[in-house]
């Protein structure tokens, strides 16, 4: 967990108004503490994110929001698939042989 | 101050030969071998880095490597993808789209995925479990919330951040510890098919105070007094989690001497109040006041005392 401050100075070249936008913009949330705000890991992680996008990829701040979106609901989908693994997984070794087995079928456009 | 790259060191160029990587190698080393350059340090590092970028440029695995951005100019593995264990991790729910998939998103691709059996469920004949069958309670979110100390003492409201769009205040009961999860029933993952949602953990963190400490119920104070408060006695102003109150100095109080203001520390709900306890630190501060040591000179003079009498040697 660190400061304002502290991002900045551990993404030398962020510039202060840059970073205030991205909170003002929602595309980081960091927590609100009185007159200024904390990043959590994932919030830093998130910084990192946006400023390497935009340093590969020369995304835009256009852009910035619709591939943040994206990201964000691939990793969503990752969270239900794994949620439907760990289902699966707990399932009886008969249900899961059954599944194993109906799994080839499906994606195969049969019928 | 920008890396070069293993091929500007070589000075060739990214789609260069094996061969033009041996010859520009073999050029950079005769002229930077330490051998013929006794007493030059930069030329020795520059045939070391020059030596480098070979060893990893001269291996087509690591030059492919190298390409495709796996491993950097050192050879060593470079992250791949920093932010992805934070999204899956337990705080990566703030970011996802109004916290999660949309339960109808879910309720498509399981459709789907009956679909993809659904041809031998209706043959077994389990034709009745239709797509409105399925119900899956929503899972459980954690989150972390920082707080301050004296509003993990007193207690208070917060407002945390559960989606881009999507608030969640907060009740923070008074004594609250540090690493404590507080259950917010039903304010989790949504559920599917009318099952219940989840629960949103919340876990709390505690900043320290700069003045005070906490001991169970109690709040702990180390309070500056000035010698004269100390030794005439005073009616002062002390904070305490809940505001500021006014507490007496008893006359002659040596430094360390505890005060107890009762019922200042935790009120717990429907538990017993804690103390702020109150530890009085003397401060000579301005002792180099020529007055006051000019009174004490004569003043010690008629008082011979040895606050150190009867401790051993």
């Amino acid at each position: 967990m660190i400061g304002f401050d502290e991002v900045l100075i551990r993404y030398g070249g962020l510039e202060r108004r840059e970073l205030v936008r991205w909170v003002e913009n929602r595309w980081v949330l960091p927590e609100q503490r009185g007159e200024t705000w904390v990043f959590h890991e994932v919030d830093v992680a998130r910084v990192e994110l946006i400023i390497e996008i935009r340093r590969d990829f020369a995304v835009d701040d256009e852009a910035m929001p619709l591939v943040l979106n994206l990201l964000d609901q691939v990793y969503s989908l990752r969270r239900q698939m794994r949620r439907l693994c760990d289902a699966v997984a707990a399932q009886p070794e008969d249900v899961q042989a059954a599944i194993r087995r109906a799994l080839p079928a499906i994606g195969k456009d049969s019928d | 101050m920008a890396t070069q790259t293993p091929y500007e060191v070589l000075g060739v160029k990214p789609d260069a030969s094996a061969d033009e990587i041996r010859k520009a190698f073999r050029e950079l080393a005769k002229k930077l071998h330490p051998d013929i350059n006794p007493g030059k340090p930069e030329a020795e590092a520059r045939f070391k880095q020059v030596t480098a970028a070979h060893d990893l440029l001269s291996d087509p695995e690591q030059r492919a490597r190298y390409d495709r951005g796996e491993i950097d100019e050192t050879g060593a593995e470079k992250p791949r993808y920093s932010y992805r264990p934070h999204a899956e991790g337990a705080q990566g729910w703030k970011y996802q789209p109004n916290g999660e998939m949309n339960p109808e998103d879910l309720e498509d691709i399981l459709s789907m995925f009956r679909g993809g059996m659904g041809g031998a469920g209706a043959r077994r004949g389990r034709a009745g479990e239709g797509p409105g069958g399925f119900a899956m309670p929503g899972g459980d979110r954690l989150y972390t919330l920082t707080v301050d100390f004296v509003e993990a003492a007193a207690g208070g409201k917060k407002r945390l951040s559960l989606s881009p769009d999507n608030w969640l205040d907060v009740t923070i009961p008074p004594g609250i510890d540090e690493g404590q999860v507080l259950r917010l029933k039903g304010k989790g993952g949504e559920g599917i098919g009318g099952a219940p949602a989840g629960d949103a953990l919340i876990e709390i963190h505690i900043l320290p105070h700069p003045r005070f400490r906490r001991d169970g119920n109690n709040i702990l104070l180390d309070l500056p007094v000035s010698v004269a408060e100390a030794v005439l006695g005073a009616r002062i102003s002390v904070p305490t989690v809940t505001g500021p109150v006014t507490m007496t100095v008893p006359k002659g109080s040596d430094s360390g001497t505890q005060l107890r203001l009762r019922g200042k520390g935790i009120q717990r709900r429907g538990g017993p109040a804690g103390d702020q306890i109150v530890t009085l630190r003397v401060i000579i501060g301005d002792s180099g006041d020529p007055e006051l040591a000019a009174f004490l000179e004569t003043w010690a003079e008629r008082h011979k005392t040895d606050p150190r009498r009867g401790m051993a040697s």
